[in-house]
């Protein structure tokens, strides 16, 4: 089996559980994201693979191979640690040349290495430099080539980016995607925030606080049809309603009934359901109107800030949600009368 | 960062404080001792105040020099044995769980709590041929018989090391438990072996923790009065034996002195040496 395999993965500290459970695989070249809130174990997750943590339960594989009990530095797992873990009495090349120079790497080979990779994450003659006189962004680079030097069989990322400010990490998520896309190299990134694992996953594995996974899938996949509520509320934002499933194949919520499109396998006419709606899905009709899918209520706020605008109704004690574009922008104002849309091709049903 | 100008009379007084414990403790005792030493002796007397360079001109003695090599070199020996063990000792210790780390600090405490008296004789006890070790290896089949090991240089050593050791965990103690735990793990997955991570990545980190650690305990050592004249031999007496000898015995109270202060600027020079070597770091080179 090509790639890494997660056999039934379990972890316990003590009597508690980390990880529940984890099955999932990783082909080769790809980038996969553990996302998650914290203390959900995808840390944890994290550190079994790169063998800093020992399996309560269960075998990991790579490429076929029982690595479950290998130790940490035999793996050539390169990892990149969320306190970046530079060595500060080393300069930049030497904490890049590191693994080098535990193998015996001759000096003219180091310098040469630590000079292509410093080329390689955009930082060309910061060799010489003390660690402590680098910038967040410039440290980031300097962990992610020192991970680069042991040319890993698997890049393991533990929230690199978590430490610098909103407008680099977004600028490093593009950089650090495309670094991995050029270079092919597998690799498996941990971190909480929903936007960095769809900027940057081929694949997302979404863990909850019960310690186990909810979901795996690509990024809009998971985005569109979320497996349950808590996927639905952590990525991005939805409307959740509880609702009631009818014989029908309707659902009732509150005192309106809606026609969907899909339903859960399994889902039982009579049970209790919930129906998530992206906020970007719901457009906003003004005045009272009826049709089908129709909610009439009352605008509560709008938030303009610029870029989107979010229209937010009480709809018969029911809070909704609706966002769009500056363009398509409703002339409504606070207090009007208003009707939200839940087309039912945009209405998600899932299991309460 | 610029620090706050303290002002007021109050503020002046919080100043006046460390101020005036100084004085009262180290610069007058080390200015009258200074003077002392410039004095005159006057046999069957204390001293005589008189400007005099005579009792330098004294110090420099065969035995003076002998007995001063050997107080630096016991100190500094003793020094790197306690650090060499203390270090690895200290960093398993902060690794771990915090209720074990409590109990192992409170053990270490009350052995500095043993007086240097009790430490010592309790040595040359354990180290003598009838009452010693020497008789358990011979139960073992070590040895054929018994042996004294004290008084001489191993037993003085293994004294010393003993009162030292707990200030040596104690003074190495803070910078070890703020190691990033990140580093050593960051070092494995880079390819490293425990072995190879604990010299390259906690040894190399904490180089300056270490230099410190070496000269605190080396001028913690460089004190030592009672272990030398139980466990050591008369040619083990430290420069403090030699200097209380003169001060006490022989009542010249201005060699002593001078004595004194020489030892302490040797032992001053040497550390300033020391924590200037540890101070150069090859990663802070700008």
């Amino acid at each position: 089996m090509p790639g890494l395999f997660l056999d039934k993965i379990e972890k316990r500290f003590g009597g508690v559980v980390a990880v529940r459970d984890v099955t999932l695989e990783v082909p080769h070249g790809r980038l996969v994201c553990f996302l998650g809130p914290s203390g959900c174990g995808k840390t944890t997750l994290l550190r079994m693979i790169a063998g800093l943590e020992r399996p309560s339960r269960g075998r990991i594989l790579l490429d076929g191979e029982d690595i479950t009990d290998q130790p940490a530095h035999r793996r050539r797992f390169g990892m990149v640690f969320q306190s970046l873990a530079l060595f500060p009495h080393l300069t930049v090349a030497e904490n890049i040349a590191y693994s080098l120079r535990i193998r015996n790497v001759p000096a003219a080979e180091r310098r040469r290495r630590s000079e292509e990779l410093l080329e390689l994450v955009r930082l060309p003659g910061y060799g010489g430099r003390g660690v402590s006189q680098l910038s967040g962004g410039q440290r980031q680079r300097v962990a992610i080539a020192r991970a680069l030097a042991i040319e890993p069989r698997l890049f393991l990322l533990d929230e690199p980016l978590s430490a610098l400010d909103a407008k680099l990490r977004e600028e490093m998520q593009l950089e650090l995607r495309l670094l991995q896309q050029r270079l092919g190299i597998t690799t498996i990134l941990v971190t909480h925030d929903q936007r960095e694992a769809m900027t940057m996953a081929d694949w997302i594995v979404v863990m909850g606080t019960d310690n186990r996974v909810h979901q795996t899938g690509t990024p809009l996949e998971i985005y569109r049809r979320p497996a349950d509520a808590f996927v639905a509320g952590f990525i991005g934002t939805s409307n959740l309603l509880p609702g009631r499933l009818g014989e029908d194949g309707r659902v009732t919520v509150g005192r309106v009934t809606l026609r969907v499109e899909a339903l859960p396998a399994g889902a039982l006419p009579g049970g209790a359901v919930t129906l998530s709606v992206r906020p970007e899905e719901i457009p906003v009709l003004p005045g009272e109107t009826a049709g089908e899918n129709h909610l009439p209520g009352r605008v509560t706020f709008v938030r303009d800030v610029g870029s989107s605008v979010e229209i937010h109704l009480d709809c018969g004690g029911m809070a909704i949600v609706s966002a769009s574009t500056p363009k398509n922008r409703p002339a409504l104002r606070q207090g009007d009368a208003a009707t939200a849309v839940l087309p039912p091709a945009a209405c998600v049903v899932l299991a309460a | 960062m610029i620090a706050e100008r303290p002002q007021g009379a109050l503020a002046r007084l919080t100043l006046l404080y460390p101020a005036a414990v100084l004085l009262v403790f180290f610069v007058i005792p080390f200015g009258i001792m200074l003077a002392v030493s410039f004095f005159r002796r006057e046999p069957g007397g204390f001293y005589l105040v008189e400007f005099s360079l005579a009792n330098y001109g004294n110090l420099f003695t065969a035995l003076f020099a002998r007995v001063l090599a050997f107080s630096l070199l016991i100190s500094a020996f003793c020094a790197l044995l306690c650090v060499a063990a203390g270090f690895p000792f200290t960093y398993l210790l902060t690794r771990m769980p915090r209720r074990r780390q409590v109990v192992w600090l409170v053990i270490l405490v009350s052995v500095l709590s043993l007086s240097a008296v009790i430490v010592a004789f309790a040595w040359s006890i354990m180290l003598s041929q009838t009452a010693g070790v020497s008789n358990l290896f011979v139960r073992l089949g070590l040895l054929d018989r018994p042996q004294s090991w004290s008084p001489g240089f191993w037993a003085l050593t293994c004294g010393m090391c003993y009162v030292a050791f707990p200030y040596t965990v104690l003074v190495l103690y803070p910078p070890l438990a703020r190691l990033d735990p990140h580093l050593p793990e960051a070092a494995r997955t880079l390819g490293a072996s425990p072995l190879v991570t604990f010299f390259t990545v906690i040894v190399g980190s904490l180089r300056s923790a270490i230099v410190a650690a070496l000269v605190m305990v080396f001028a913690f050592n460089l004190g030592t009065y009672l272990i030398p004249q139980i466990l050591g031999k008369p040619q083990h007496w430290t420069l403090s034996v030699l200097i209380t000898d003169e001060a006490i015995y022989r009542s010249n109270l201005p060699l002593a002195a001078a004595m004194a202060v020489f030892f302490m600027g040797v032992s001053l020079a040497l550390v300033g040496m020391a924590m200037l070597g540890g101070r150069r770091r090859p990663g802070g080179a700008a």
